[in-house]
């Protein structure tokens, strides 16, 4: 995170400290000096989003527990309470809900960004796996808070989720008790969920910075996929890019504050406002939006152990994304082929998504099962022959040139 | 480009195609409740009170024999954005109640109602509640959320941008008026109705709203068309009593990040003209280049 510095403290107060700590200069490289290419387009906010987002989590949930109880017994009623006896409770709790679902539209739109413009390819490949690994801590963190609302949804995606784990074979019913703490998701789940979910997003925080890290390290990515290679390609972080994250991170907010004060239960299942009761199954069991599309590829095996093998292989195979994709040419702009074949992934996964909130019958079955197969093809078969047979169009020799054509 | 959409287009196509079948289906089976008109609704969308007061005394004196409303204090009915009654008024409402406590020597007693209680249940607990219907009826402090119905594609879409979030008092209303003669050929168990929106048709709960059962004191019509809108509303600010506020903060907000949002952008536009625009354009040719 050095190495672009030219910061010079203002006062002695500063001076005296950057002799001690040199914590001014490593904000001011990290986050003033440092060089970000000038074509970046509003794809690349995002990042800065969800740090906003990941904030904006901590700081709901921190004050959302002081009001929480983490019992079976009054864990409903005490979310009912906070919504109605603790001052702006209702603002905290919806900013809260809403929040995790708009901090998974942003990681979406930001990991799908990064595949069309190949943003993990060498040498951009740990910040990428650092990525992976920060979206399965926000899968296990989202789905643990949604639990803690004891409703009917909480209590039976959780005992669908837990239940996953009775496919290994041998030990899994042994797993699924250690897990839930008794024989049945019951109180002792709920308090070993609220325990990791506060934990979870502070662990998140920290891969956060690794993955600040890393970016900092390698450098941005970049539309056109081709490295910075003069000054003329790059502005400084502040002012350009500052104000730039800021303008779309208010725009951002609106649709956020759209979702909070208009629509804040338009995300949530209706049966998650009736208490959790062992004893009434739900008519669907369905999981929040943002696992519907790896909930639909469960389903769309007919083996339990061979579907939870794809629901988890449909993540790890991210990990493995930079060594899968064998072209040398980074962006999707100078790669025609890979283009089509990327939108019909985003098709796809949508669709995915759509089928997971299907009850699994008849056609969505089918659907799913195709849409399954092209999920892991594209992984799997196209991104490597891709990079063999694909004629790709040619690059142009700088940043600036692609801005400013012939200008310069 | 065209290539790309072209796939697009025919993949959406292929979905939608498969998936409306099931779902006309469906829609045979259980009708959508018609959207009703709530003062509520929309952006600007407030309770009525003098509905949120009618729907109480439906509740008061039809609901409330077997479902309870726990979540629910006395002095809630004296709160701003509800059916505003008076804190004299909701203190009334709590003296007609009794409430069970105990005293200073720990025996139980039952004493009059105070502003801070809770509506009191009407079953000792869910058994006693179950054993006296078959089904316990659900409490109905958080129903007016509970109860939905499939909205299904595009509807699902149009709904965010329309702001339409009153699936569950759409629910209840048509719930209540849609009782009826099973068609030939159901099989109808003993002890339940039919009910048409209700999912499966089969609902133990007999229909207990008729026409003129409630009167009203504020000219209202004494019909059960009537009752239901009412007793839905009142449903809907129990589950929701601080909507008005919501809403209305809401649109503060808005106005307020629209303009900091114009106003970044500008301030972006500004930061970036150097950038975007070639030094020429930007300053002027170069003075050191000028030939004279």
């Amino acid at each position: 995170m050095s190495g672009h510095s030219t910061y010079k403290p203002q006062s002695k107060v500063l001076l005296w400290l950057e002799k001690r700590l040199p914590i001014g200069g490593l904000i001011h490289s990290s986050f003033v000096a440092y060089p970000t290419p000038r074509n970046l387009n509003y794809l690349w906010t995002f990042g800065g989003i969800l740090a906003f987002m990941l904030g904006v989590q901590i700081i709901t949930g921190i004050v959302l527990a002081m009001h929480y109880t983490p019992h079976a017994d009054f864990a409903f009623k005490s979310i009912e309470s906070i919504m109605r006896d603790v001052n702006f409770g209702w603002l905290l709790r919806y900013l809260h809900a809403n929040g995790a679902s708009m901090f998974f539209i942003a990681v979406y739109i930001h990991m799908f960004r990064g595949i069309y413009y190949g943003s993990y390819k060498e040498p951009r490949e740990v910040l990428w796996i650092l990525g992976v690994i920060i979206y399965l801590l926000m899968m296990a963190t989202g789905f643990m808070g949604y639990v803690l609302v004891w409703g009917q949804m909480s209590f039976w995606a959780a005992t669908v989720i837990t239940n996953l784990f009775s496919a290994i074979p041998g030990v899994g019913d042994a797993i699924v008790t250690w897990l839930w703490g008794g024989y049945a998701v019951g109180n002792p789940t709920l308090n070993r969920f609220y325990s990791l979910h506060y934990l979870l997003p502070f662990v998140i925080a920290g891969v956060v910075v690794l993955h600040i890290w890393a970016l900092h390290v390698a450098g941005q990515n970049n539309p056109t996929g081709i490295e910075p290679t003069s000054d003329k390609d790059t502005v400084a972080f502040t002012p350009y890019a500052t104000v730039k994250d800021g303008f779309f991170l208010v725009v951002f907010c609106i649709i956020y504050a759209w979702f909070v004060f208009y629509i804040p239960n338009f995300l949530v299942h209706a049966d998650n406002y009736i208490p959790a009761n062992p004893a009434v199954t739900p008519t669907h069991i369905v999981p929040e939006w943002y696992y519907l599309p790896f909930y639909a590829i469960l389903r769309a095996i007919p083996d339990k152990l061979s579907g939870v093998i794809a629901l988890v292989a449909s993540i790890v195979i991210l990990a493995f994304l930079p060594w899968l994709d064998t072209s040398r040419v980074r962006s999707a702009r100078y790669r025609p082929l890979f283009k089509q074949f990327f939108w019909l992934f985003v098709v796809v996964s949508i669709g995915l998504g759509w089928l997971g909130s299907k009850p699994p019958e008849g056609i969505y079955v089918i659907l799913a099962r195709i849409f399954t197969i092209y999920y892991f093809a594209f992984f799997l078969v196209i991104l490597p022959l891709l990079g063999i047979f694909e004629k790709t169009k040619p690059a142009p020799n700088s940043i600036s040139e692609s801005v400013l054509g012939a200008k310069v | 480009m065209k290539m790309q959409s072209t796939i697009i287009a025919l993949t959406l196509t292929g979905c939608l195609s498969a998936a409306a079948a099931p779902v006309i289906a469906q829609e045979h089976d259980t009708p959508a409740p018609p959207s009703l008109k709530w003062s509520f609704s929309g952006p600007f969308g407030r309770y009525d009170q003098a509905q949120l007061q009618r729907g109480f005394k439906i509740y008061k004196e039809v609901c409330s024999a077997c479902h309870s409303i726990q979540m629910l204090a006395f002095r809630n009915l004296a709160d701003p954005g509800g059916p505003g009654f008076s804190e004299a008024q909701a203190a009334a409402v709590a003296a007609e109640y009794k409430i069970k406590d105990l005293d200073d020597k720990g025996e139980p007693i039952e004493r009059t109602g105070r502003l801070a209680d809770y509506f009191p249940s009407p079953f000792a607990n869910e058994l006693a509640a179950k054993a006296a219907h078959g089904v316990a009826p659900p409490d109905m402090s958080t129903l007016a959320k509970a109860r939905t119905y499939e909205r299904g594609f595009p509807w699902f879409v149009i709904d965010v941008v329309t702001q339409y979030q009153e699936q569950g008092p759409d629910y209840i209303a048509a719930l209540l008026k849609g009782y009826e003669e099973p068609p030939t050929g159901f099989q109808l168990p003993s002890g339940v109705q039919y009910n048409k929106y209700f999912p499966g048709h089969t609902i133990a709960m007999p229909p207990t709203l008729q026409d003129g059962q409630v009167t009203f004191d504020d000219g209202a019509p004494q019909t059960l068309d009537q009752y239901s809108k009412d007793i839905a509303a009142f449903l809907m600010w129990v589950a929701e009593p601080h909507m008005v506020a919501r809403k209305r903060i809401g649109f503060q907000v808005m106005i307020f990040l629209i303009v900091l949002a114009g106003l970044m952008y500008f301030t972006k536009k500004k930061v970036w003209y150097e950038v975007e625009t070639p030094r020429e354009i930007a300053h002027g040719p170069d003075p050191r280049k000028t030939v004279v």
